[in-house]
């Protein structure tokens, strides 16, 4: 597949990627290829197979045929290609998944302790500077419950950025949340983008595509339909499917 | 019912403790084991921590102590009553334990699992800074629960000759015939450890039930 946006190493290389949940045929032999640096933004009518895409990434889904590789790693059943995998790639969820009964700071302290086995003081040290960035240092001794929705969807973002990830998945990262919440979390967003990081993110903010993709994914019935950058993909859809969800999703806005 | 069948029933009491502290640590303790191994993928660790599950759920608790007591012996170990019946309420407690752990765990979010590994967080850092402390706070109403069901469970162990707190009654009431008001002191002294109980459960569960919906 050709890359005309950026000259950078290919960091996530899907091909010929089949998933199937029993009888349902959710991935149909997707291709893609995602550039160190590039940002993506997948979006595409409920079921169309856009949030199993990204969980294949990070084996929290299994494919039953294909080739996954990334930076390098080649995915296959092994703990030890997951985990290589996973110490590369952060994600971020719909619901957060924060965890409940520890803190901010331990939220994010405890991976980079365990995984990649920082001590304490070096792990608080990386936790506050990526709390600070996301702009909610001052909460670090606060639970979760304690937090709004945007407060703790930032948090997530910041406890994914602890394992220094050299890419950050994001699914659906604003659906669960107040309209009023949005925005910071999407300038969050932003800000990574600007800073280099590799980005899937799995959204319907197009303002957020718009401002930030180098290329925008549709996908319907688990397949990708149409790949453009933001201009051309809002201005002139190719595919049918793609039109007519576009004037869906522009209709509600 | 004069001092000396007050006291008597008072140690019948300590024993009903004993017993229920005795099955209620042990069950904490294998019953931890019993619900790990009954999340395992592996299947050769959840069979067996299924088929344990069921033995002891499908049979009665009666029936546990008389195997126990008369068993044990018969396998070649001469241990006492006390020993053969914490034994039998160990094992049953574990099961009890175990099952009730086993939904806790199941019931922790699917979110967090996922969350968990995408950290790239291994299976025993998953289990025990993620997922065993959420299904604790989850578990203990139902664990307090048991607790009172062990405590009462604990008056089986008179049939098999064990002098806890209802063999007690049925002794002190043989001697002086007033088996109302030495019954009624029986369930009296029950009353006043299970009944709090009961109620810390029903408060632990309205507590929790206020967290989850913010």
């Amino acid at each position: 597949m050709e890359q005309s946006q950026q000259g950078g190493a290919p960091m996530i290389e899907m091909r010929k990627v089949e998933k199937w949940y029993g009888d349902f045929h959710a991935l149909k032999s997707v291709d893609l290829t995602v550039r160190k640096g590039e940002k993506i933004v997948l979006c595409g009518p409920s079921g169309s197979g856009k949030s199993t895409l990204i969980r294949c990434i990070n084996h929290l889904e299994t494919i039953q045929d294909g080739e996954i590789v990334v930076s390098g790693h080649r995915l296959n059943d092994s703990q030890k290609a997951v985990d290589a995998v996973r110490r590369e790639v952060g994600m971020v969820f719909q619901q957060f998944n924060l965890f409940p009964h520890k803190t901010v700071l331990e939220n994010c302290i405890l991976a980079p302790m365990r995984v990649r086995k920082l001590s304490r003081a070096d792990a608080e040290a990386t936790a506050r500077r990526y709390l600070d960035r996301v702009r909610i240092g001052n909460q670090a001794d606060k639970y979760p419950a304690q937090l709004s929705g945007g407060q703790q969807q930032r948090v997530a973002i910041a406890r994914a950025l602890c394992m220094e990830p050299k890419a950050m998945l994001f699914d659906e990262p604003t659906s669960a949340l107040d309209p009023e919440m949005v925005k910071e979390v999407l300038d969050t967003m932003i800000g990574l983008a600007r800073d280099g990081m590799t980005m899937i993110c799995v959204t319907h903010e197009m303002g957020f595509a718009r401002q930030v993709a180098d290329r925008v994914i549709f996908m319907a019935d688990g397949e990708i339909v149409e790949e453009n950058d933001p201009d051309t993909f809002f201005r002139n859809p190719q595919h049918e499917r793609s039109r007519a969800f576009l004037g869906e999703i522009l209709a509600h806005h | 019912m004069g001092m000396q069948e007050l006291t008597y029933l008072l140690q019948g009491l300590g024993w009903t403790l004993i017993l229920t502290a005795m099955g209620f640590l042990g069950g904490i303790v294998f019953g931890v084991v019993v619900a790990l191994m009954r999340v395992s993928s592996r299947p050769w660790l959840r069979y067996p921590a299924i088929a344990w599950i069921g033995l002891f759920q499908g049979t009665p608790l009666l029936m546990q102590l008389f195997v126990a007591y008369f068993g044990l012996p018969l396998l070649g170990f001469d241990v006492p009553a006390w020993a053969a019946v914490g034994f039998a309420l160990t094992a049953h407690a574990s099961a009890f334990l175990g099952e009730i752990w086993r939904g806790a765990i199941q019931a922790v979010p699917k979110g967090q699992t996922e969350a968990a590994n995408a950290l790239g967080l291994h299976a025993r850092s998953r289990m025990f800074d993620v997922i065993v402390p959420q299904a604790f706070k989850l578990s203990l109403p139902a664990t307090v629960g048991f607790l009172v069901q062990l405590l009462k469970g604990t008056s089986l162990a008179a049939i098999v000759g064990f002098i806890e707190l209802a063999r007690a009654g049925v002794i002190v009431s043989n001697q002086i015939y007033k088996p109302l008001v030495v019954f009624g002191v029986v369930g009296v002294m029950y009353f006043v450890i299970c009944w709090p109980l009961s109620l810390y459960g029903r408060y632990l569960e309205r507590r929790m039930s206020a967290g989850v919906s913010k």
